[in-house]
Protein backbone atom coordinates (compact mmCIF):
# COMPACT_ATOMS: atom_id res chain seq x y z
CA UNK A 1 0.00 0.00 0.00
CA UNK A 2 2.79 2.38 0.97
CA UNK A 3 6.10 1.89 -0.73
CA UNK A 4 9.37 3.84 -0.79
CA UNK A 5 12.24 3.04 -3.16
CA UNK A 6 15.74 4.38 -2.73
CA UNK A 7 14.22 7.36 -0.92
CA UNK A 8 16.33 10.37 -0.05
CA UNK A 9 14.76 12.74 2.44
CA UNK A 10 15.78 15.97 4.09
CA UNK A 11 15.39 19.71 3.90
CA UNK A 12 16.69 21.95 1.13
CA UNK A 13 20.45 22.02 1.53
CA UNK A 14 20.51 19.29 4.17
CA UNK A 15 20.11 15.59 3.44
CA UNK A 16 18.87 13.61 6.43
CA UNK A 17 18.60 10.09 5.02
CA UNK A 18 19.49 8.30 1.79
CA UNK A 19 18.54 5.10 0.00
CA UNK A 20 15.62 4.06 2.19
CA UNK A 21 13.51 1.14 0.99
CA UNK A 22 10.20 0.55 2.66
CA UNK A 23 7.18 -1.52 1.91
CA UNK A 24 4.02 -1.64 3.93
CA UNK A 25 1.00 -3.73 3.03
CA UNK A 26 -2.58 -3.79 4.28
CA UNK A 27 -2.80 -4.97 7.88
CA UNK A 28 0.82 -4.21 8.65
CA UNK A 29 2.02 -1.82 11.34
CA UNK A 30 5.40 -0.14 11.05
CA UNK A 31 6.87 1.36 14.19
CA UNK A 32 9.34 4.17 13.62
CA UNK A 33 11.95 4.58 16.35
CA UNK A 34 14.89 6.89 16.71
CA UNK A 35 16.47 9.55 18.88
CA UNK A 36 15.41 13.18 18.88
CA UNK A 37 16.72 14.79 15.73
CA UNK A 38 17.10 11.38 14.09
CA UNK A 39 14.88 12.32 11.16
CA UNK A 40 11.56 10.72 12.09
CA UNK A 41 9.51 13.83 11.40
CA UNK A 42 11.42 14.56 8.20
CA UNK A 43 10.73 11.04 6.95
CA UNK A 44 7.06 11.39 7.87
CA UNK A 45 6.70 14.65 6.01
CA UNK A 46 8.37 13.11 2.97
CA UNK A 47 6.13 10.03 3.05
CA UNK A 48 3.10 12.32 3.25
CA UNK A 49 4.32 14.38 0.32
CA UNK A 50 4.55 17.50 2.47
CA UNK A 51 8.26 17.65 1.74
CA UNK A 52 9.54 16.75 -1.74
CA UNK A 53 11.67 13.61 -1.89
CA UNK A 54 15.31 14.44 -2.57
CA UNK A 55 15.82 11.15 -4.39
CA UNK A 56 13.85 8.02 -5.21
CA UNK A 57 10.09 7.67 -5.06
CA UNK A 58 7.21 7.19 -2.68
CA UNK A 59 4.33 5.16 -4.06
CA UNK A 60 0.87 5.07 -2.62
CA UNK A 61 -1.40 2.26 -3.78
CA UNK A 62 0.96 1.88 -6.75
CA UNK A 63 1.01 5.53 -7.78
CA UNK A 64 3.93 7.87 -7.39
CA UNK A 65 3.25 10.73 -4.96
CA UNK A 66 4.58 13.26 -7.44
CA UNK A 67 1.82 12.47 -9.92
CA UNK A 68 -0.95 12.79 -7.35
CA UNK A 69 -2.89 15.90 -6.41
CA UNK A 70 -3.07 16.81 -2.72
CA UNK A 71 -6.66 15.61 -2.54
CA UNK A 72 -5.71 12.29 -4.20
CA UNK A 73 -3.06 11.73 -1.55
CA UNK A 74 -5.52 12.64 1.19
CA UNK A 75 -8.02 10.04 -0.02
CA UNK A 76 -5.32 7.35 0.20
CA UNK A 77 -3.31 8.35 3.26
CA UNK A 78 -4.40 9.99 6.50
CA UNK A 79 -2.16 11.93 8.84
CA UNK A 80 -2.61 12.13 12.59
CA UNK A 81 -0.46 15.01 13.82
CA UNK A 82 1.33 14.88 17.12
CA UNK A 83 -0.17 17.96 18.70
CA UNK A 84 -3.34 19.26 17.20
CA UNK A 85 -2.55 22.92 16.80
CA UNK A 86 -6.07 24.27 16.30
CA UNK A 87 -6.59 27.47 18.18
CA UNK A 88 -10.27 27.58 17.41
CA UNK A 89 -12.86 25.87 19.54
CA UNK A 90 -14.31 23.52 16.94
CA UNK A 91 -16.47 20.70 18.21
CA UNK A 92 -15.21 17.15 17.75
CA UNK A 93 -17.87 16.59 15.10
CA UNK A 94 -16.80 19.68 13.15
CA UNK A 95 -13.14 18.68 13.40
CA UNK A 96 -13.77 15.10 12.23
CA UNK A 97 -15.89 16.44 9.39
CA UNK A 98 -12.82 18.33 8.16
CA UNK A 99 -11.37 14.91 7.37
CA UNK A 100 -13.81 14.82 4.47
CA UNK A 101 -12.21 17.79 2.72
CA UNK A 102 -10.70 15.72 -0.08
CA UNK A 103 -14.17 14.40 -0.94
CA UNK A 104 -15.84 17.81 -0.98
CA UNK A 105 -15.77 20.23 -3.90
CA UNK A 106 -13.88 23.51 -3.66
CA UNK A 107 -17.00 25.63 -3.16
CA UNK A 108 -19.19 22.98 -1.52
CA UNK A 109 -20.07 22.18 2.06
CA UNK A 110 -20.23 18.66 3.54
CA UNK A 111 -23.26 16.65 2.42
CA UNK A 112 -25.17 13.82 4.09
CA UNK A 113 -22.65 11.21 2.90
CA UNK A 114 -19.82 13.20 4.49
CA UNK A 115 -21.77 13.57 7.73
CA UNK A 116 -22.39 9.83 7.77
CA UNK A 117 -18.71 9.07 7.19
CA UNK A 118 -17.70 11.42 10.01
CA UNK A 119 -20.31 9.88 12.29
CA UNK A 120 -19.07 6.40 11.42
CA UNK A 121 -15.48 7.38 12.25
CA UNK A 122 -16.60 8.89 15.57
CA UNK A 123 -18.47 5.70 16.46
CA UNK A 124 -15.55 3.49 15.34
CA UNK A 125 -13.32 5.24 17.87
CA UNK A 126 -16.01 5.06 20.54
CA UNK A 127 -16.05 8.81 21.13
CA UNK A 128 -19.71 9.41 20.35
CA UNK A 129 -20.18 10.97 23.77
CA UNK A 130 -17.58 13.61 22.92
CA UNK A 131 -19.03 14.61 19.54
CA UNK A 132 -20.46 17.94 20.68
CA UNK A 133 -17.58 18.74 23.03
CA UNK A 134 -15.14 21.46 22.09
CA UNK A 135 -11.82 20.03 20.96
CA UNK A 136 -9.68 22.55 22.85
CA UNK A 137 -11.29 21.42 26.11
CA UNK A 138 -10.59 17.70 25.64
CA UNK A 139 -7.83 15.79 27.39
CA UNK A 140 -4.80 14.79 25.35
CA UNK A 141 -6.01 11.20 24.94
CA UNK A 142 -9.49 12.23 23.84
CA UNK A 143 -8.05 14.70 21.38
CA UNK A 144 -5.76 12.00 19.96
CA UNK A 145 -8.74 9.72 19.40
CA UNK A 146 -10.61 12.58 17.70
CA UNK A 147 -7.66 13.14 15.37
CA UNK A 148 -7.56 9.42 14.53
CA UNK A 149 -11.29 9.63 13.80
CA UNK A 150 -10.63 12.53 11.47
CA UNK A 151 -8.03 10.46 9.58
CA UNK A 152 -10.51 7.56 9.31
CA UNK A 153 -13.16 9.94 7.96
CA UNK A 154 -10.75 10.73 5.13
CA UNK A 155 -11.44 7.25 3.80
CA UNK A 156 -7.71 6.58 3.54
CA UNK A 157 -6.43 3.02 3.97
CA UNK A 158 -2.94 4.07 5.02
CA UNK A 159 -2.47 6.01 8.25
CA UNK A 160 0.56 7.90 9.47
CA UNK A 161 0.58 8.73 13.18
CA UNK A 162 3.23 11.07 14.55
CA UNK A 163 4.06 10.04 18.13
CA UNK A 164 0.45 9.20 18.94
CA UNK A 165 1.24 8.29 22.55
CA UNK A 166 3.41 11.31 23.35
CA UNK A 167 2.21 13.23 26.41
CA UNK A 168 -0.61 10.77 27.08
CA UNK A 169 -1.12 9.12 30.45
CA UNK A 170 -0.45 5.40 30.79
CA UNK A 171 -4.06 4.31 30.23
CA UNK A 172 -4.49 6.47 27.15
CA UNK A 173 -1.20 5.20 25.71
CA UNK A 174 -2.53 1.66 25.98
CA UNK A 175 -5.87 2.69 24.44
CA UNK A 176 -4.17 4.30 21.45
CA UNK A 177 -1.94 1.23 20.91
CA UNK A 178 -4.98 -1.01 21.10
CA UNK A 179 -6.66 1.22 18.50
CA UNK A 180 -3.63 0.85 16.21
CA UNK A 181 -3.79 -2.94 16.47
CA UNK A 182 -7.52 -2.92 15.78
CA UNK A 183 -7.08 -0.72 12.69
CA UNK A 184 -4.43 -3.08 11.33
CA UNK A 185 -6.76 -6.02 11.90
CA UNK A 186 -9.34 -4.18 9.80
CA UNK A 187 -6.85 -3.93 6.95
CA UNK A 188 -5.35 -0.50 7.41
CA UNK A 189 -1.65 -0.01 6.84
CA UNK A 190 -0.33 1.97 9.79
CA UNK A 191 2.93 3.82 10.41
CA UNK A 192 3.53 5.30 13.84
CA UNK A 193 6.50 6.82 15.57
CA UNK A 194 7.27 6.57 19.25
CA UNK A 195 10.00 7.04 21.82
CA UNK A 196 9.16 3.83 23.66
CA UNK A 197 10.74 0.79 21.94
CA UNK A 198 8.56 -1.54 23.97
CA UNK A 199 5.50 -0.32 22.08
CA UNK A 200 6.87 -1.98 18.93
CA UNK A 201 6.53 -5.42 20.58
CA UNK A 202 2.95 -4.62 21.54
CA UNK A 203 1.57 -3.10 18.38
CA UNK A 204 3.94 -3.34 15.41
CA UNK A 205 4.70 -6.01 12.86
CA UNK A 206 7.81 -4.21 11.66
CA UNK A 207 10.29 -1.70 13.02
CA UNK A 208 12.40 0.96 11.39
CA UNK A 209 15.09 2.22 13.75
CA UNK A 210 16.68 5.49 12.65
CA UNK A 211 19.98 6.65 14.08
CA UNK A 212 21.92 9.87 13.72
CA UNK A 213 23.84 10.22 10.49
CA UNK A 214 21.37 8.31 8.32
CA UNK A 215 22.15 4.81 9.65
CA UNK A 216 19.12 2.61 10.19
CA UNK A 217 17.85 -0.90 10.83
CA UNK A 218 14.70 -2.49 9.57
CA UNK A 219 13.01 -5.77 10.38
CA UNK A 220 10.65 -7.48 12.78
CA UNK A 221 10.54 -6.09 16.33
CA UNK A 222 12.45 -9.11 17.64
CA UNK A 223 15.22 -8.64 15.06
CA UNK A 224 15.67 -4.90 15.46
CA UNK A 225 14.96 -4.20 19.10
CA UNK A 226 17.91 -5.80 20.83
CA UNK A 227 19.95 -4.51 23.75
CA UNK A 228 22.90 -4.01 21.42
CA UNK A 229 21.00 -2.03 18.77
CA UNK A 230 19.27 0.17 21.33
CA UNK A 231 22.62 0.89 22.96
CA UNK A 232 24.09 1.85 19.59
CA UNK A 233 21.27 4.23 18.78
CA UNK A 234 20.33 5.73 22.14
CA UNK A 235 23.63 5.30 23.98
CA UNK A 236 22.09 3.74 27.09
CA UNK A 237 22.09 0.25 28.59
CA UNK A 238 18.86 -1.67 27.99
CA UNK A 239 17.73 -5.17 28.79
CA UNK A 240 15.26 -6.83 26.47
CA UNK A 241 13.49 -9.78 28.05
CA UNK A 242 10.32 -11.83 27.66
CA UNK A 243 7.56 -11.41 30.20
CA UNK A 244 4.63 -13.81 29.86
CA UNK A 245 5.46 -14.31 26.20
CA UNK A 246 5.76 -10.61 25.31
CA UNK A 247 9.10 -8.90 25.00
CA UNK A 248 9.72 -5.81 27.10
CA UNK A 249 12.49 -3.22 27.23
CA UNK A 250 13.94 -2.24 30.54
CA UNK A 251 16.57 0.45 30.86
CA UNK A 252 19.46 -0.19 33.21
CA UNK A 253 20.27 2.82 35.37
CA UNK B 1 -23.56 26.09 21.41
CA UNK B 2 -26.79 24.39 20.48
CA UNK B 3 -28.55 24.67 17.17
CA UNK B 4 -31.39 26.54 18.83
CA UNK B 5 -29.23 29.25 20.33
CA UNK B 6 -27.48 29.66 16.97
CA UNK B 7 -30.79 30.18 15.21
CA UNK B 8 -31.74 32.63 17.93
CA UNK B 9 -28.51 34.57 17.41
CA UNK B 10 -29.17 34.82 13.68
CA UNK B 11 -32.78 35.91 14.15
CA UNK B 12 -31.83 38.54 16.73
CA UNK B 13 -29.05 39.93 14.54
CA UNK B 14 -31.31 40.19 11.49
CA UNK B 15 -34.10 41.81 13.51
CA UNK B 16 -31.65 44.33 14.95
CA UNK B 17 -30.35 45.11 11.46
CA UNK B 18 -33.86 45.69 10.15
CA UNK B 19 -34.89 47.88 13.09
CA UNK B 20 -31.68 49.90 12.81
CA UNK B 21 -32.25 50.46 9.10
CA UNK B 22 -35.73 51.86 9.69
CA UNK B 23 -34.42 54.00 12.54
CA UNK B 24 -31.58 55.30 10.38
CA UNK B 25 -34.04 56.37 7.68
CA UNK B 26 -36.22 58.15 10.22
CA UNK B 27 -33.60 59.87 12.38
CA UNK B 28 -31.63 62.96 11.49
CA UNK B 29 -31.82 66.71 11.19
CA UNK B 30 -34.87 66.25 8.99
CA UNK B 31 -36.84 63.67 11.00
CA UNK B 32 -39.26 61.49 9.10
CA UNK B 33 -42.37 59.90 10.55
CA UNK B 34 -42.82 56.12 10.15
CA UNK B 35 -45.96 56.82 8.09
CA UNK B 36 -44.02 58.93 5.64
CA UNK B 37 -41.35 56.24 5.31
CA UNK B 38 -43.99 53.59 4.74
CA UNK B 39 -45.66 55.70 2.06
CA UNK B 40 -42.32 56.29 0.33
CA UNK B 41 -41.47 52.62 0.45
CA UNK B 42 -44.89 51.71 -0.95
CA UNK B 43 -44.50 54.23 -3.77
CA UNK B 44 -41.07 53.10 -4.83
CA UNK B 45 -41.17 49.41 -4.11
CA UNK B 46 -44.77 48.54 -4.98
CA UNK B 47 -45.78 51.34 -7.37
CA UNK B 48 -48.33 52.94 -5.03
CA UNK B 49 -49.22 56.65 -5.35
CA UNK B 50 -49.36 58.13 -1.87
CA UNK B 51 -48.74 61.85 -1.51
CA UNK B 52 -45.29 62.48 -0.03
CA UNK B 53 -43.42 65.68 0.78
CA UNK B 54 -40.84 66.05 -2.08
CA UNK B 55 -38.22 67.17 0.44
CA UNK B 56 -38.69 63.93 2.34
CA UNK B 57 -38.32 62.03 -0.90
CA UNK B 58 -35.03 63.79 -1.66
CA UNK B 59 -33.72 63.13 1.83
CA UNK B 60 -34.51 59.43 1.62
CA UNK B 61 -33.43 58.75 -1.97
CA UNK B 62 -30.49 61.10 -2.42
CA UNK B 63 -29.02 61.54 1.03
CA UNK B 64 -29.96 58.93 3.63
CA UNK B 65 -30.50 56.05 1.22
CA UNK B 66 -27.00 55.99 -0.27
CA UNK B 67 -25.45 56.68 3.09
CA UNK B 68 -27.30 53.83 4.77
CA UNK B 69 -26.48 51.44 1.95
CA UNK B 70 -22.84 52.50 2.16
CA UNK B 71 -22.78 51.86 5.91
CA UNK B 72 -24.24 48.40 5.37
CA UNK B 73 -21.82 47.58 2.55
CA UNK B 74 -18.72 48.90 4.31
CA UNK B 75 -19.66 47.31 7.64
CA UNK B 76 -20.35 43.91 6.11
CA UNK B 77 -17.18 44.02 3.99
CA UNK B 78 -14.86 44.99 6.84
CA UNK B 79 -16.39 42.37 9.14
CA UNK B 80 -16.16 39.63 6.50
CA UNK B 81 -12.53 40.46 5.71
CA UNK B 82 -11.68 40.55 9.42
CA UNK B 83 -13.36 37.19 9.98
CA UNK B 84 -11.41 35.63 7.14
CA UNK B 85 -8.09 37.05 8.33
CA UNK B 86 -8.53 36.13 11.99
CA UNK B 87 -9.17 32.54 10.96
CA UNK B 88 -6.45 32.40 8.37
CA UNK B 89 -3.75 34.01 10.52
CA UNK B 90 -4.96 32.05 13.58
CA UNK B 91 -4.76 35.25 15.55
CA UNK B 92 -7.49 37.14 17.40
CA UNK B 93 -5.79 40.51 17.09
CA UNK B 94 -5.77 40.61 13.32
CA UNK B 95 -7.86 43.15 11.45
CA UNK B 96 -8.37 43.61 7.70
CA UNK B 97 -5.51 46.17 7.73
CA UNK B 98 -2.90 43.55 8.61
CA UNK B 99 -1.53 43.25 5.08
CA UNK B 100 -1.35 46.99 4.49
CA UNK B 101 -4.55 47.54 2.52
CA UNK B 102 -5.59 50.56 4.61
CA UNK B 103 -2.13 52.08 4.57
CA UNK B 104 -1.99 51.72 0.79
CA UNK B 105 -5.49 53.14 0.35
CA UNK B 106 -4.65 56.06 2.64
CA UNK B 107 -1.50 56.82 0.69
CA UNK B 108 -3.43 56.70 -2.59
CA UNK B 109 -6.14 59.02 -1.28
CA UNK B 110 -3.67 61.42 0.35
CA UNK B 111 -1.71 61.63 -2.89
CA UNK B 112 -4.95 62.48 -4.69
CA UNK B 113 -5.78 65.21 -2.18
CA UNK B 114 -2.20 66.51 -2.24
CA UNK B 115 -2.33 66.94 -6.00
CA UNK B 116 -5.83 68.51 -5.76
CA UNK B 117 -7.58 65.82 -7.76
CA UNK B 118 -11.33 65.28 -8.04
CA UNK B 119 -13.27 63.12 -5.58
CA UNK B 120 -13.43 60.32 -8.14
CA UNK B 121 -9.67 60.30 -8.65
CA UNK B 122 -9.14 60.30 -4.89
CA UNK B 123 -11.41 57.25 -4.56
CA UNK B 124 -9.70 55.46 -7.40
CA UNK B 125 -6.36 56.35 -5.82
CA UNK B 126 -7.49 54.84 -2.53
CA UNK B 127 -8.77 51.66 -4.20
CA UNK B 128 -5.66 51.26 -6.37
CA UNK B 129 -3.35 52.10 -3.47
CA UNK B 130 -4.94 49.43 -1.30
CA UNK B 131 -4.58 46.76 -3.99
CA UNK B 132 -1.02 47.82 -4.79
CA UNK B 133 0.08 47.69 -1.16
CA UNK B 134 -1.20 44.13 -0.72
CA UNK B 135 0.31 43.07 -4.05
CA UNK B 136 3.71 44.30 -2.84
CA UNK B 137 3.21 42.51 0.49
CA UNK B 138 2.33 39.23 -1.27
CA UNK B 139 5.37 39.56 -3.55
CA UNK B 140 7.70 40.23 -0.62
CA UNK B 141 6.13 37.44 1.43
CA UNK B 142 6.52 34.96 -1.44
CA UNK B 143 10.15 35.89 -2.04
CA UNK B 144 11.27 34.96 1.49
CA UNK B 145 10.80 31.24 1.07
CA UNK B 146 12.83 30.12 4.03
CA UNK B 147 10.34 31.39 6.61
CA UNK B 148 6.90 30.39 7.73
CA UNK B 149 4.67 31.82 4.96
CA UNK B 150 2.18 33.37 7.40
CA UNK B 151 4.89 35.07 9.41
CA UNK B 152 6.50 36.33 6.20
CA UNK B 153 3.18 37.83 5.05
CA UNK B 154 2.48 39.55 8.37
CA UNK B 155 6.00 40.95 8.68
CA UNK B 156 5.88 42.20 5.10
CA UNK B 157 2.49 43.79 5.85
CA UNK B 158 3.84 45.60 8.90
CA UNK B 159 6.92 46.82 7.07
CA UNK B 160 4.99 48.09 4.04
CA UNK B 161 2.35 49.64 6.31
CA UNK B 162 5.01 51.52 8.24
CA UNK B 163 6.69 52.71 5.05
CA UNK B 164 3.39 54.00 3.67
CA UNK B 165 2.58 55.60 7.00
CA UNK B 166 5.78 57.62 6.91
CA UNK B 167 5.09 58.67 3.31
CA UNK B 168 1.65 59.86 4.45
CA UNK B 169 3.27 61.78 7.29
CA UNK B 170 5.62 63.41 4.79
CA UNK B 171 2.72 64.44 2.54
CA UNK B 172 0.81 65.87 5.52
CA UNK B 173 3.90 67.85 6.46
CA UNK B 174 4.21 69.25 2.94
CA UNK B 175 0.47 69.79 2.39
CA UNK B 176 -1.20 73.20 2.39
CA UNK B 177 -2.36 73.54 6.02
CA UNK B 178 -5.53 75.49 5.13
CA UNK B 179 -6.98 73.55 2.21
CA UNK B 180 -5.35 70.15 2.00
CA UNK B 181 -4.43 69.20 5.55
CA UNK B 182 -8.02 69.31 6.88
CA UNK B 183 -9.17 67.25 3.89
CA UNK B 184 -6.44 64.70 4.53
CA UNK B 185 -7.23 64.49 8.25
CA UNK B 186 -10.93 64.19 7.51
CA UNK B 187 -10.34 61.37 5.03
CA UNK B 188 -8.05 59.50 7.42
CA UNK B 189 -10.73 59.63 10.13
CA UNK B 190 -13.28 58.09 7.81
CA UNK B 191 -16.74 59.33 6.98
CA UNK B 192 -19.83 58.25 5.12
CA UNK B 193 -21.25 61.78 4.91
CA UNK B 194 -20.33 62.42 1.29
CA UNK B 195 -21.27 59.06 -0.23
CA UNK B 196 -23.21 59.55 -3.47
CA UNK B 197 -25.20 56.95 -5.43
CA UNK B 198 -22.37 56.96 -7.98
CA UNK B 199 -19.79 56.10 -5.31
CA UNK B 200 -21.91 53.19 -4.25
CA UNK B 201 -22.34 51.98 -7.80
CA UNK B 202 -18.56 52.07 -8.25
CA UNK B 203 -17.66 50.31 -5.01
CA UNK B 204 -20.41 47.70 -4.79
CA UNK B 205 -19.26 45.47 -7.69
CA UNK B 206 -15.73 45.21 -6.25
CA UNK B 207 -17.01 44.52 -2.77
CA UNK B 208 -19.26 41.79 -4.19
CA UNK B 209 -16.40 40.42 -6.27
CA UNK B 210 -14.60 39.80 -2.98
CA UNK B 211 -17.61 38.74 -0.99
CA UNK B 212 -18.95 36.09 -3.36
CA UNK B 213 -15.79 33.91 -3.52
CA UNK B 214 -15.35 34.22 0.23
CA UNK B 215 -18.91 33.11 0.76
CA UNK B 216 -18.45 30.18 -1.63
CA UNK B 217 -15.27 29.14 0.17
CA UNK B 218 -16.92 29.45 3.57
CA UNK B 219 -16.64 25.80 4.59
CA UNK B 220 -13.14 25.31 3.20
CA UNK B 221 -11.95 28.40 5.10
CA UNK B 222 -12.08 26.25 8.26
CA UNK B 223 -9.11 24.28 6.97
CA UNK B 224 -6.94 27.41 6.81
CA UNK B 225 -7.17 27.72 10.58
CA UNK B 226 -5.28 24.41 10.93
CA UNK B 227 -1.49 24.20 10.79
CA UNK B 228 -0.31 24.13 7.16
CA UNK B 229 0.90 20.51 7.25
CA UNK B 230 -2.41 19.28 8.60
CA UNK B 231 -4.47 21.19 6.07
CA UNK B 232 -2.29 19.92 3.23
CA UNK B 233 -2.49 16.34 4.48
CA UNK B 234 -6.27 16.74 4.45
CA UNK B 235 -6.05 17.58 0.74
CA UNK B 236 -6.05 21.38 0.68
CA UNK B 237 -3.63 23.26 -1.59
CA UNK B 238 -2.98 25.72 1.24
CA UNK B 239 -0.90 28.29 -0.63
CA UNK B 240 -3.43 28.76 -3.42
CA UNK B 241 -6.41 28.88 -1.08
CA UNK B 242 -4.69 31.43 1.14
CA UNK B 243 -3.87 33.61 -1.87
CA UNK B 244 -7.50 33.45 -3.04
CA UNK B 245 -8.75 34.52 0.39
CA UNK B 246 -6.23 37.37 0.62
CA UNK B 247 -7.30 38.63 -2.83
CA UNK B 248 -11.00 38.45 -1.95
CA UNK B 249 -10.56 40.18 1.40
CA UNK B 250 -8.35 42.84 -0.15
CA UNK B 251 -10.84 43.63 -2.92
CA UNK B 252 -13.60 44.04 -0.36
CA UNK B 253 -11.60 46.14 2.05
CA UNK B 254 -10.14 48.38 -0.65
CA UNK B 255 -13.59 49.00 -2.13
CA UNK B 256 -14.97 49.82 1.32
CA UNK B 257 -12.11 52.11 2.30
CA UNK B 258 -12.32 53.95 -1.03
CA UNK B 259 -15.81 55.26 -0.24
CA UNK B 260 -15.61 55.54 3.55
CA UNK B 261 -12.01 56.37 4.40
CA UNK B 262 -10.41 54.43 7.22
CA UNK B 263 -12.90 53.20 9.81
CA UNK B 264 -11.17 51.02 12.35
CA UNK B 265 -12.42 48.47 14.86
CA UNK B 266 -15.26 46.98 12.80
CA UNK B 267 -13.05 44.29 11.26
CA UNK B 268 -11.41 43.51 14.59
CA UNK B 269 -14.37 43.62 16.93
CA UNK B 270 -17.26 42.15 14.99
CA UNK B 271 -15.66 38.76 14.19
CA UNK B 272 -15.10 38.25 17.92
CA UNK B 273 -18.66 39.07 18.77
CA UNK B 274 -19.95 36.74 16.06
CA UNK B 275 -17.63 33.94 17.17
CA UNK B 276 -18.89 34.21 20.73
CA UNK B 277 -22.44 33.81 19.46
CA UNK B 278 -22.12 30.90 17.00
CA UNK B 279 -18.64 29.45 17.48
CA UNK B 280 -15.69 29.33 15.10
CA UNK B 281 -17.16 27.21 12.31
CA UNK B 282 -16.66 29.55 9.38
CA UNK B 283 -19.71 28.75 7.27
CA UNK B 284 -21.90 29.76 10.22
CA UNK B 285 -19.61 32.56 11.36
CA UNK B 286 -19.26 34.48 8.10
CA UNK B 287 -22.94 35.36 7.46
CA UNK B 288 -23.54 36.40 11.08
CA UNK B 289 -20.35 38.43 11.10
CA UNK B 290 -21.51 40.30 7.99
CA UNK B 291 -24.93 41.04 9.47
CA UNK B 292 -23.41 42.27 12.73
CA UNK B 293 -20.81 44.36 10.90
CA UNK B 294 -23.47 46.03 8.79
CA UNK B 295 -25.65 46.69 11.84
CA UNK B 296 -22.75 48.00 13.92
CA UNK B 297 -21.51 50.46 11.34
CA UNK B 298 -25.04 51.63 10.55
CA UNK B 299 -25.66 52.27 14.26
CA UNK B 300 -22.36 54.11 14.59
CA UNK B 301 -22.96 56.20 11.48
CA UNK B 302 -26.48 57.12 12.59
CA UNK B 303 -25.12 58.18 15.98
CA UNK B 304 -22.34 60.15 14.34
CA UNK B 305 -24.81 62.30 12.39
CA UNK B 306 -27.45 62.70 15.14
CA UNK B 307 -25.51 62.97 18.43
CA UNK B 308 -24.10 66.45 17.97
CA UNK B 309 -24.65 69.54 15.80
CA UNK B 310 -21.50 68.64 13.87
CA UNK B 311 -20.77 65.13 12.63
CA UNK B 312 -18.55 63.03 14.82
CA UNK B 313 -16.19 60.95 12.63
CA UNK B 314 -17.43 57.33 12.76
CA UNK B 315 -13.84 56.10 13.11
CA UNK B 316 -13.70 57.92 16.45
CA UNK B 317 -17.04 56.52 17.55
CA UNK B 318 -16.20 52.93 16.62
CA UNK B 319 -13.14 53.21 18.85
CA UNK B 320 -15.07 54.86 21.68
CA UNK B 321 -17.74 52.15 21.60
CA UNK B 322 -15.39 49.40 20.51
CA UNK B 323 -12.71 49.65 23.18
CA UNK B 324 -14.88 48.98 26.25
CA UNK B 325 -16.85 46.34 24.36
CA UNK B 326 -13.64 44.63 23.30
CA UNK B 327 -12.31 44.62 26.86
CA UNK B 328 -15.57 43.20 28.11
CA UNK B 329 -15.45 40.51 25.43
CA UNK B 330 -11.94 39.53 26.38
CA UNK B 331 -12.79 39.40 30.05
CA UNK B 332 -15.87 37.26 29.48
CA UNK B 333 -14.71 35.10 26.56
CA UNK B 334 -13.85 31.57 27.54
CA UNK B 335 -14.07 29.34 24.58
CA UNK B 336 -13.62 31.22 21.40
CA UNK B 337 -9.82 30.89 21.66
CA UNK B 338 -7.69 28.39 23.43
Amino acid sequence: MLEARDLGYGYPGRAVGRGLDLELGAGEVLCLLGPNGGGKTTLFRTLLGLLPAQAGTVRLAGQSLETLQRADVARRMGYVPQVHGAQFAFTVREAVLMGRTAHIGMFAAPGPADRDAAEGAIQALGIGALAERVITELSGGERQLAMIARALAQGARALVLDEPTASLDFGNQVRVLREIRRLAAEGYAVVFSTHDPGQAFLAASRVLLLAHGGARLQGTPAEVITAENLHDVYGVEVRVAALEGVRVCMPVL
Amino acid sequence: MTRRSRVLAYAAALAALLALTVLAFAAGRFPLAPGELAALAANHLFGAHYRVDPAAETVVLQIRGPRILAALLVGASLAAAGTAYQGMFRNPLVSPDILGVSAGAALGAVLGIFFSQSALVIQLGAFGGGLAAVAVVIAVGASVRRHDPILALILAGIVIGTLFGSLIALLKYLADPYNQLPAITYWLLGSLAAVSPRDLALAAPFALAGLVPLYLLRWRMNLLSLPDDEARALGVPVGRLRLAVVCAATLMTAAAVAISGIIGWVGLLIPHAARLLVGPEFSRLLPLSMVLGAAFLLAVDTLSRTLAPIEIPPGVLTALIGTPFFLWLFASARRSWQ
